[in-house]
């Protein structure tokens, strides 16, 4: 797993959540008793992230921690300790190999050589015509098609070096 | 009661007591890290995992409660075992630095790895490399050696109550981090130091100056607010290297608020008087003890014959201890003259005649837990006295309500239910409308004239609910704070807070100022009562001393240009005045203008004496130090001074003799706040457009703790000189943020520039005092100002 960038700076421009994010959040929100919105922080973030493009600013988790009226503090726990947060800008797409045990045993690290070589990148980096984000994650529970990586939201399992080049160049 | 077996002992221990208590009280240590029994069980350092019969696996000592019947095992093979392995994980990434580590033979890791942990380690991997965050000047921080107890977290917003810190990351990336690269805010941030069990978070002024095994540990108690927190300080050779808490659970509970731990830095600052000085034909020069103490004593006598015994006076700091300011009250009552006063930041006496025996809390310091709603009026309680406000906090975290009546909106670390935010001419008013409106609801008797008072007075909504939280609590308490105590109209003031509280049902307590405060009230150390309260001639005040009243002053401990409530009145005095001496363990430029003595006495650790809390509590300690230099302990030099002035019974041999005769003077004395309320004649008709306010800042308040360079670079010791005014006062006078202007209050006039706090009441102008670049103003709270571009 590759260590995840601090965030950026302490002076954060206000961030404002739409009202169709707003709405997503509480139709989370409603899911839990009233007094346990916290519990709707994941979905929040996750929702948050998808309407700017796939990362989340400090300004974002601040304005999900105020709409969830839970401490600044806490939402930059929960951001920075899962993995499919992003808190800085990522490519088109977000390629996520896994390289736990299983996926290991079966070759993730000559996937990730390739891709490391094909890319000119290393793991958390994106590539400078913002196409592609690439990095390590822990297990994403598909052992039984390792190796494996996730694309978006796609997984793909079984791989090579040859199909991942076929599922790059089909990718914009 | 539950029966349970620990180690083969049968106990009975409570329902509920975790097993980690449970053994503490069998006197069976458990060694742990996150466990700590004033914060969250969170269980995730796993140090205290013991065998209990019948469960499969070792369990977590701290968050595995008793039950009837249970048989555990803290030094079993099973129990060594587990924590054998959890020290070898711990230990993985821990940089083992102990002998550069500032908490290297005081360190709870160490200890744990000599007592619990294996020879080796089975680890030969690279260790993780972190970046060290800024948690400003007071804390330390080596993340490398950090172990990820979380106990730093915990306290922040469990106790602290502010949210500041968190963990960042997962896995091995895992680290504690600044939330927003801004330093630690909080006033008790230097309990992070204390509470770190190993050395991630440790003392910064104190770092790298001394091995914990070098020092001695010696006791004392808190020396600024009133509160008597306990310390240990840290002593090796003659001088203190560090302070950490003693616990006192009815007092300080574990912690102490970062003035008292960081304060001893003024001791060695640059500035210390070491040796007597005298001022003869304009000029200063260092002499010995009998020299200058004949010099001070023909002086005093000097003025004596010329113009008589009652043209001498003393004026008194609050920090001075139960001896120094019986001794220095008897001197000049002796001496003949009746002015003595230490309410030096007081500036109405006008109604001294109903002054308590001594202002105190009105109850116990674990009382104040129990409150169901409290007002404060005048303090910003969270920096004036940080343990009354962590105790009131956890009121509040239980549902009790938290109201202010204040110039300023402060930043409290709890949910307010009321802030009234009005300039300190309309305090009265505001009082006044409260109980208007309690009568309303409890209609129980009025205070004679106090309907003619507010018969003019418009209840407005905000007092409506602080009434109604005042008159539906259990247990409330109004209590006055510095500020109040400043106040131009206190003993209106306090008489209305009475009011409300006779037609609330509430209690009335005081927050008295400074360590000495209570104990310098019970020694008769103000003008119109003598030891315990007794009638006495009635002298001056300290404001009609300096301003005139008296030729010959001896002040003790005080710095006037900043330790009053009208310094510029004090300065002009001070010049006039025939002889002025000058007992400090400080010199400052101010002083050497205006005295003509300067004696060297012993600050706190380097005296012994005495201290009353603000509940009432004596509490003696001991010197721990040698005093500095030629330094000697106040005591010891009036008693010199009284034998020289050949007045009667003033051959003591130690403290304790003082303190015994201190004691036999004041006798017994029941503390009782319980005034009755003496309605004002008027309540205040001033309402100047603009007007002063003029709160010490936080770091400030006396002359140690304003020499205490780490705290003085916080953000509480770097107060802008400035005046801070409401965006819209400022729109109102048609001036912009950042621009120079010159403030005129009466007389004095000082340039400052602008900043614009939408915090600060319309009206009000936010001026700090206890600053040399403010002192040529007038009074500090209340009174007309104007603010004229430059």
């Amino acid at each position: 797993m590759t260590a995840k960038p601090e965030i950026a700076s302490p002076a954060v421009g206000e961030v404002v959540l739409s009202a169709a994010v707003r709405e997503e959040i509480d139709h989370w929100v409603a899911k839990y008793p009233p007094e346990h919105k916290q519990s709707a922080l994941m979905a929040a973030l996750r929702i948050a992230q998808e309407d700017n493009g796939g990362w989340l600013s400090q300004g974002h988790l601040n304005a999900v921690a105020e709409y969830l009226q839970v401490a600044p503090t806490l939402v930059t726990e929960v951001a920075t300790f899962y993995s499919m947060y992003e808190l800085a800008p990522v490519g088109r797409h977000k390629i996520c190999v896994c390289t736990n045990i299983s996926c290991m045993l079966r070759g993730s690290e000559e996937i990730m050589a390739h891709l490391t070589d094909r890319l000119g990148v290393d793991p958390g980096q994106t590539t400078p015509d913002g196409r592609f984000t690439l990095k390590t994650v822990e297990c994403l529970g598909a052992c039984v098609g390792a190796p494996m990586m996730q694309v978006g939201r796609t997984y793909h399992e079984h791989l090579t070096p040859e199909r991942v080049d076929r599922i790059l160049d089909s990718l914009e | 009661m539950l029966n349970i077996q620990i180690n083969g002992v049968d106990v009975q221990v409570k329902h509920g007591t975790a097993i980690i208590d449970a053994a503490a009280e069998s006197g069976i240590v458990i060694p742990r890290f996150c466990y700590h029994k004033k914060l969250s069980t969170v269980a995730s350092c796993r140090m205290c995992l013991v065998e209990v019969e019948k469960m499969p696996k070792a369990m977590p000592a701290c968050a595995t409660p008793v039950a009837e019947g249970m048989k555990i095992h803290t030094k079993s093979p099973k129990a060594l075992n587990a924590q054998r392995g959890v020290l070898e994980f711990l230990l993985i990434n821990h940089p083992l630095d102990c002998p550069v580590c500032d908490q290297g033979g005081d360190c709870p890791l160490q200890e744990a790895s000599l007592g619990f942990g294996g020879g080796v380690s089975h680890y030969d991997f690279d260790k993780r490399v972190l970046h060290n965050p800024d948690f400003g000047p007071l804390v330390a921080t080596d993340m490398m050696r950090c172990i990820l107890c979380t106990r730093c977290i915990r306290f922040s917003r469990e106790i602290a109550g502010v949210d500041d810190i968190s963990t960042a990351g997962r896995g091995e990336n895992i680290r504690i981090a600044s939330q927003t690269g801004h330093p630690l805010t909080s006033e008790l941030s230097g309990n992070l130091i204390d509470l770190c069990p190993v050395g991630a978070l440790t003392s910064k002024p104190a770092r790298f100056t001394g091995r914990p095994w070098e020092y001695q540990h010696r006791s004392a108690l808190g020396p600024h607010d009133s509160f008597g927190s306990h310390l240990q300080l840290d002593v090796r050779g003659t001088k203190v290297m560090r302070v950490v808490a003693r616990e006192c659970e009815e007092i300080n509970e574990t912690w102490l608020s970062d003035r008292d731990r960081f304060s001893y830095q003024g001791l060695y600052s640059a500035d210390r008087l070491t040796t007597p000085r005298i001022r003869e034909k304009g000029i200063w020069r260092e002499v010995d003890w009998s020299t200058a103490l004949e010099f001070v004593a023909n002086g005093l006598q000097q003025v004596r014959k010329t113009h008589g015994a009652p043209a001498l006076g003393a004026l008194v700091a609050p920090t001075a201890t139960l001896e120094e300011s019986y001794l220095i009250q008897k001197l000049i009552r002796t001496a003949g003259s009746p002015h003595i006063d230490h309410r030096l930041r007081q500036r109405d006496f006008s109604d001294q005649a109903h002054d308590p025996v001594f202002p105190w809390l009105g109850g116990a310091i674990t009382a104040l837990e129990q409150k169901t709603a409290f007002l404060v009026v005048g303090s910003y309680l969270r920096k004036e006295h940080p343990l009354v406000n962590h105790r009131l906090r956890k009121a509040v975290l239980r549902g009790a309500h938290a109201m202010f009546l204040d110039a300023v909106d402060r930043a409290y670390n709890y949910p307010t239910s009321v802030s009234m935010v009005v300039p300190p001419s309309a305090w009265e008013r505001s009082l006044l409308a409260v109980a208007k409106a309690a009568h309303a609801i409890t209609g129980r008797a009025i205070p004679t004239g106090l309907d003619a008072l507010w018969e003019s007075i418009e209840c407005e909504a905000i007092h409506r609910t602080t009434a109604e939280h005042l008159v539906n609590a259990a247990s409330a308490v109004l209590l006055l704070g510095n500020v109040a105590h400043a106040h131009p109209r206190f003993g209106a003031l306090r008489n209305l807070a009475n009011a409300v509280a006779e037609l609330t049902g509430a209690s009335v307590g005081y927050l008295p100022e400074g360590a000495g405060t209570v104990g310098a009230w019970l020694t008769g150390c103000v003008p119109h009562r003598g030891p315990g309260g007794k009638t006495v001639t009635v002298g001056q005040d300290w404001h009609t001393m300096v301003t005139g009243g008296v030729k010959g002053l001896l002040i003790l401990g005080a710095e006037l240009e900043r330790d009053c409530a009208d310094p510029s009145a004090a300065l002009k005095g001070l010049h006039q005045a025939a002889f002025v001496v000058s007992l400090s363990p400080w010199v400052s430029p101010a002083q050497e203008a205006y005295a003509h003595a300067l004696l060297p006495i012993a600050p706190y650790a380097e005296t012994s004496g005495t201290y009353l809390n603000l509940e009432g509590r004596w509490q003696s300690f001991q010197g721990v130090v040698a005093p500095l230099g030629e330094t000697r302990p106040a005591w010891k030099v009036l008693r010199v001074l009284g034998n020289l002035m050949d007045l009667s019974g003033f051959d003591y041999f130690s403290s304790d003799q003082v303190l015994a005769e201190a004691r036999e003077a004041i006798g017994e004395v029941t503390p009782n706040n319980a005034m009755p309320c003496v309605v004002p004649a008027a309540i205040s008709s001033e309402t100047p457009a603009l007007e002063r306010f003029g709160e010490v800042p936080p770091y400030a308040q006396d002359a140690l703790v304003r020499r205490a360079s780490a705290l003085q670079a916080t953000p509480d010791g770097r107060v802008p000189i400035a005046a801070r005014m409401h965006s819209a006062t400022l729109a109102g006078c048609g001036l912009i943020e950042g621009a120079q202007v010159s403030v005129r209050q009466g007389e004095g006039v000082v340039r400052l520039p602008i900043i614009v706090d939408d915090r600060v009441a319309k009206g009000c102008v936010f001026v700090p005092s206890a600053s040399v670049e403010t002192a040529a103003l007038g009074p500090v709270v209340g009174g007309a100002v104007t603010v004229v571009a430059v």
